[in-house]
């Protein structure tokens, strides 16, 4: 492994607990970062990997801490003797950073990323702000690697940063494990489907340049899952992850997308299928539902059927009603209509989709409603309800695969009507 | 910390909804002398007050160094500025359950911190 590597590995999978660590320690997130980053600067000449890499990390960075707390008392000592009225009450808050044993145990610092975790999707910061801070703090990305990820100029995404940094400090949000921690929770699992989400819809655009966010999902993810071990969501939400990034790589042949029925059931992970099931099984086991392992089960029933004709569409109706009726909204309703338009046909589908109101600007809305109408052989309706996806869809790779959707339909009805 | 809770009422009744003395009012002020009582005792009640209705407000506007004043509040909003508190509590999540704890529907209740605040500094231990 490169320096470079190394200190990229040490970055994503170890500056957020030792982030983590000092922000308690200390009291001072800002601090914490500004010090997890002057570390992280400094492994980047490194001429040979130390031994044990995150021990590494912790150190310098504590020592960084402790030194920008020294500069800025021996600052305020020196304006104290020129200026003592701009004093008036200043840096009150100092103090704690005596030597303590090193912690880099995973398991000691379980509090600590929870904290963490939870300070980045506090509700008094924006949801995009909760996604960037959730990234730079505990994925340990780089603001430019978010910026590239989610299509924002850098400027714009470091500024988000910095205005979050500033609230939580003047504002005083803290870093604490809330009494009413099930709220707290959800946004978090929101946020990190969101980061999932992100990367999965928008694969396959540029390859190779940006980071992973379907990767980074996971691990974050995963993290949670393990500071969590009472949250039968957070396994939830982690076997859904799964059981979508097994799919992956017959998901996007060549640079094409194609769809879950047409896909080469032979090229899906079947270890990460066999992963994803075991977690789902032990979170329903705890007998605490939520949506996001009703929508594991769904993925589970697609993930575990042979074939695209032995999928049990009855059943994945009957998670979507659970699902409907606990966390009603008109994109479940519309995945529900799929799945009622595989159980019963494409008219009940059509008839459940009508009902959807609101997504009129959905790009798989119209997606959907062009398939089912397709099924039900009303072929130029179906052409126009696609031609009203491929208007508002904007991955380079959906609108390929609407484009040939269009042009297969369009030849069956003799369409030259329907070309521009 | 210091924190002001901005009550801003979305549906103002212009008109009480209840008479002084049934028992509608009572239970209404009850929960407010509660949530006040429980404000003080546990040390957080700085200060706080209700406005009167915006009908009652007056603004006077200064630019470049004239004085205008006209009949109204600040802004013509469908949410008015319906009262505060003014409440010293360790962090955010403190100021926030003590605002959660207040006995109204309707409303937004904006949560901001104190800069600076000059009687703090004239008497530091004001909790």
């Amino acid at each position: 492994m490169s320096v470079h590597e190394a200190v990229i590995r040490l970055a994503r999978e170890e500056s957020g607990h030792v982030l983590a660590l000092l922000a308690h320690r200390f009291g001072d997130l800002d601090l914490a970062d500004e010090a997890v980053q002057d570390a992280l600067l400094s492994a980047s000449q490194w001429s040979t990997i130390p031994d044990n890499p995150p021990a590494w990390l912790y150190t310098v960075a504590r020592n960084n801490a402790v030194d920008r707390i020294r500069r800025a008392d021996a600052e305020r000592r020196r304006i104290h003797s020129a200026a003592p009225e701009l004093l008036a009450e200043a840096g009150s808050q100092q103090g704690g950073y005596e030597e303590t044993p090193m912690i880099v145990e995973h398991s000691d610092v379980g509090d600590e990323q929870l904290r963490l975790l939870l300070l980045c999707c506090h509700p008094a910061l924006e949801r995009d702000t909760q996604v960037a801070l959730t990234l730079r703090l505990v994925g340990g990305l780089t603001t430019a690697e978010i910026a590239a990820a989610f299509f924002v100029p850098e400027a714009t995404l470091a500024q988000r940063i910095v205005r979050a940094k500033r609230k939580i400090r003047d504002a005083a949000i803290p870093l604490s494990i809330p009494a009413r921690l099930d709220d707290r929770v959800d946004a978090l699992l929101t946020v990190l489907y969101l980061v999932f989400n992100e990367g999965y819809l928008s694969r396959g655009d540029t390859p190779g340049i940006r980071v992973d966010l379907v990767e980074e999902a996971i691990r974050l993810t995963r993290r949670a899952a393990e500071v969590l071990p009472d949250s039968a969501e957070v396994d939830g939400l982690l076997a859904l992850e799964l059981f979508t990034h097994a799919r992956t790589a017959a998901r996007l042949v060549e640079g094409e997308l194609v769809l879950l029925d047409d896909q080469e059931r032979g090229a899906w992970d079947g270890e990460l299928i066999g992963e994803a099931n075991a977690i789902l099984f032990a979170a329903l086991r705890r007998m605490h539902p939520g949506p996001f392992q009703l929508q594991a089960i769904i993925a589970a029933h697609h993930a575990n059927a042979l074939t695209a004709a032995a999928t049990d569409w009855n059943a994945i109706v009957a998670a979507y009603r659970q699902l409907a009726a606990i966390a009603p909204s008109p994109v479940v309703t519309l995945n529900h209509s799929v799945a009622v338009s595989m159980a019963e046909g494409p008219r009940a589908g059509l008839r459940m989709l009508d009902t959807v109101a609101g997504l009129d600007d959905y790009y798989l809305y119209w997606a959907a409603r062009g398939e089912m109408l397709a099924r039900a052989g009303e072929t130029s309706a179906a052409v126009v309800a696609l031609r009203g996806a491929r208007l508002r869809v904007q991955n380079a790779v959906e609108q390929r695969h609407l484009d040939r959707r269009i042009e297969a339909l369009s030849g069956m009805t003799g369409g030259c009507a329907f070309r521009q | 910390m210091e924190y002001m809770i901005l009550i801003h009422e979305t549906t103002r009744n212009e008109t009480p909804t209840a008479a002084p003395g049934t028992p509608e009012f009572e239970q209404y002020m009850g929960a407010w002398m509660t949530y006040n009582q429980q404000l003080i005792d546990s040390g957080n009640f700085i200060g706080g007050g209700r406005l009167q209705s915006s009908l009652t407000a007056t603004t006077l506007r200064r630019s470049g160094g004239s004085d205008s004043v006209t009949d109204g509040p600040f802004a013509e909003t469908k949410e008015q500025l319906g009262g505060y508190y003014l409440v010293t509590a360790d962090d955010l999540d403190e100021a926030l359950r003590l605002a959660a704890a207040m006995p109204i529907d309707n409303v937004s209740l904006e949560i901001r911190p104190l800069e600076f605040r000059p009687e703090a500094i004239l008497t530091p231990d004001v909790r």
